[in-house]
């Protein structure tokens, strides 16, 4: 069959299985764009702006497993949806970004809208191609959904000149397997280093499973669930992979890290045997090194070698599926004793009589873990609940509880702001059916708040929880506590009113100012199901987020809400960020 | 410690630029690197002299292996090995100097490749060490240009 390259590269993507693409049109890829018109099987969204569409390809992939695809033009197209492919590459989302290029007779000539997008995602992505010619693409693009969703996942960029979307070339059809001799993802277990885990985890007096984003990537939920409740060890997770373990479960001791609760961090520092699971040792986790858990024999369980020693040097380490993985100690375990931890559990139970996410309350001003609460509340803790990044971010991650995967969906290794709310968007195309939240900020709103157009036009009703606190506030808690209160452009004046904007956008907006009118309002907004509801929701705007490791402290020098005065930081500590 | 690592990939446009800017981006340290096609055309063989402790080493080898067009990695500091590097120096000659230098290179076994009125053309190839001496032994200030490849290096055990 004769067919151009922009026919070629959607039946590609349409055999592939992709029903949904983000982007947005330009010059290099009218031809892919003529013809996914008339494509019936495949979505495209239009957004208002390419990393719109590559945080809502992330947050489509995050909430569905699937591989996210995003469709961008040459030149600003490109750099436009950079900070998206950075962000998914953090966290090891799976993606392919298509991005037109100049004419292949004109590239290096600084043609118009030329940029050297392979050389600018080189160390963002985890691949990427350039296709000169229409005869590489079905396997090219082959490759890029293989690489993309295998291994440790990672987005995949394909630039394709716009000449080879142009000439027609006898096609062949998709291929149905492909064989890439750099590229083995798949891993045989080393079952001496299974036997070697076994050993250290019999010997655990004071052991504790630290579960991360792995786990929820990796599907390994159901097997992770299964080791914990058949060891009966207490489980500690990381910012990214909330849910993989029910957190309302009496074995979860929720987040640990710099906003981790008390007895996860205690419990790491204290512990004699760490499982790590799908988790890189982050230093948002880790605090400093050089006080990171004293006493644990480590395990470490990933599916990349390169994670392995990376930060902190481990006892025993087990490459492979993180699901599969867990499935061979689950059975090795099988009919081993390990030691009773009773006393490890009296001891963790009394750091959680410390109640480290305990606030305090003030009349008539709104604090935002109460929004948080309500929130879970009103949605009985069923809702995807997507952030920004900043203190909301943190307060989302303390106050809602996730008892399944996928459900919270945060930009957590990059810190992107504006993630949030096209990431929304993204999940809600993937479960229609379920509720989606995003917590947001008054900062952060505003870098993609763009997208609220887009969700019109291709009805995606979310909730916006924006936390207004009329500051940066992150930014401000850091410089309250290392910077003498200088609060340096972390207040921002003029800012909009955000009830009004949402409706300018065809939705509804809310403004919520008192606490009895918090409930009430959540309440309202869920009840549109068929409506994007905007709550700008005015809350407490000193409130801090605690529990705190500070910068250069270790896990067992954690601040506490109220309870201590803010250290001012030591010389290494102001080294770090 | 110095460690020469050798790495086999696809010949493909880019994959030059991913390991260089593999190296850059996670600051480690490149002493000197070779690139070439084999006698299979679709693979490169690339060879690179890196100095780091044992952890940084097994980062670096960890780190190329996760890029996508890098077929194998070994590390030939870790076994029997065969290294060489070939310099070319071109050296200013006069009637008072011409003596010492030809009994220089006799000393290295080097070879004259280009002999003009005013200035040699030497090559001479051997581990770096060598090399090093090698240049050393000359009188800086008759040394015009030093040209050096780098080094490259085979494993010596049969099956690779
Ligand atoms: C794109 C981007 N720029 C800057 C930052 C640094 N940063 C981290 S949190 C934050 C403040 C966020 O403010 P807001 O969205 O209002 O959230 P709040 O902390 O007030 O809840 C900033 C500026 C970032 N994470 N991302
Ligand atoms: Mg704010």
């Amino acid at each position: 069959m004769k067919l151009n390259g922009a026919q070629i590269l959607v039946d590609c993507l349409k055999s592939e299985g992709v029903k949904h693409i983000f982007g947005y049109p330009g010059g290099a890829v009218l031809h892919i764009y003529d013809a996914l018109d008339s494509c019936t099987t495949i979505d495209h969204v239009l957004v208002r702006h390419e990393q719109g569409a590559v945080h809502a390809a992330d947050g489509y992939a995050r909430t569905s497993g699937k591989c996210g695809v995003s469709l961008v033009t040459s030149g600003p197209g490109l750099t436009n949806a950079v900070t998206g492919i950075a962000t998914a590459f953090t966290d090891s989302i799976p993606m392919v970004v298509i991005s037109g290029q100049v004419p292949s007779a004109v590239i290096g000539s600084d043609a118009f809208q030329e940029v050297d997008a392979v050389g600018i995602t080189r160390s963002c992505v985890k691949h990427n191609f350039l296709i000169k010619n229409a005869d590489d693409l079905a396997e090219t693009v082959k490759k890029a959904f293989y690489i993309a969703t295998t291994g440790r996942p990672g987005p995949v960029l394909i630039d394709i000149t716009k000449d080879a979307t142009i000439a027609e070339i006898e096609y062949e059809g998709y291929p149905e397997t492909i064989e890439m001799r750099s590229y083995q993802p798949k891993v045989q277990i080393n079952t001496e280093q299974i036997a070697k885990a076994i050993a250290v985890i019999e010997k655990a007096q004071k052991p504790i499973i630290y579960s991360g984003g792995g786990s929820v990537i990796g599907n390994a939920s159901e097997a992770l669930t299964t080791l914990t409740r058949n060891t009966g060890f207490p489980i500690t997770q990381t910012l990214m992979g909330l849910g993989a373990y029910p957190a309302t479960d009496k074995q979860s001791l929720g987040m640990l890290g710099m906003h981790g609760t008390y007895e996860s961090n205690m419990a790491m520092h204290d512990s004699d045997c760490i499982i790590a699971i799908g988790a890189r040792f982050d230093d948002r986790i880790t605090g400093n090194l050089e006080k990171f858990c004293p006493y644990a024999k480590i395990i470490h369980i990933d599916i990349d070698p390169s994670s392995v020693g990376k930060v902190v040097g481990v006892d025993v380490s087990v490459i492979g599926q993180v699901n599969d993985v867990l499935h061979a100690l689950i059975q090795g375990l099988k009919g081993k004793t390990l030691s009773n931890i009773d006393t490890w559990w009296k001891q963790i139970n009394e750091w959680r009589k410390v109640d480290s996410l305990a606030y305090k309350t003030t009349e008539g001003i709104i604090k935002p873990q109460t929004v948080v609460e309500m929130l879970y509340e009103v949605t009985n803790g069923e809702a995807i609940v997507t952030s920004d990044v900043g203190q909301h971010q943190m307060w989302a991650a303390q106050y809602y509880p996730f008892d399944k995967p996928r459900r919270w969906i945060n930009s957590g290794g990059l810190g992107t702001m504006g993630f949030g709310l096209p990431a929304a968007m993204g999940a809600k195309l993937a479960e229609p059916d379920l509720e989606v939240a995003c917590v947001t900020g008054d900062g952060s709103i505003q870098m993609m708040l763009q997208e609220l157009s887009t969700m019109l036009q291709y009805h995606t009703p979310v909730k916006i929880i924006n936390l207004n606190n009329g500051y940066l506030g992150m930014v401000r808690q850091w410089q309250e506590f290392f910077y003498e209160k200088r609060y340096a452009m972390s207040y921002m004046d003029a800012l909009p009113d955000f009830v009004k904007l949402a409706e300018s956008y065809g939705h509804i907006g809310i403004r919520v100012e008192k606490e009895a009118d918090l409930k009430p309002a959540l309440l309202e907004a869920f009840k549109q199901k068929d409506r994007t509801v905007f709550l700008d929701i005015i809350t407490d705007p000193t409130e801090n987020v605690f529990p705190m490791i500070p910068s250069g402290a270790g896990h067992h020098e954690m601040l506490l809400a109220g309870r201590d005065e803010m250290a001012s930081t030591n010389d290494s500590g102001l080294n770090l960020v | 410690m110095r460690h020469i690592i050798s790495i086999q990939l696809e010949n493909e446009s880019g994959a030059l630029s991913r390991v260089a800017g593999l190296f850059s981006a996670r600051g480690f340290n490149i002493e000197s690197l070779t690139v070439a096609t084999t006698n299979d055309p679709t693979l490169s063989r690339m060879t690179i002299v890196s100095v780091g402790n044992d952890d940084i080493i097994e980062q670096i080898v960890k780190q190329l292996n996760k890029l996508i067009d890098v077929v194998t990695v070994t590390d030939l500091t870790a076994t029997e090995h065969i290294e060489r590097e070939l310099v070319l120096i071109k050296i200013s000659i006069d009637n008072d100097t011409q003596a010492k230098v030809d009994t220089q290179l006799d000393a290295f076994n080097a070879k004259i490749i280009d002999a003009a009125e005013e200035a040699y053309i030497v090559e001479l190839a051997g581990k770096s060490q060598k090399i090093n001496d090698f240049i050393n032994a000359f009188d800086a200030d008759k040394i015009i240009e030093v040209s050096r490849t780098g080094v490259t290096g085979v494993c010596q055990k049969i099956e690779s």
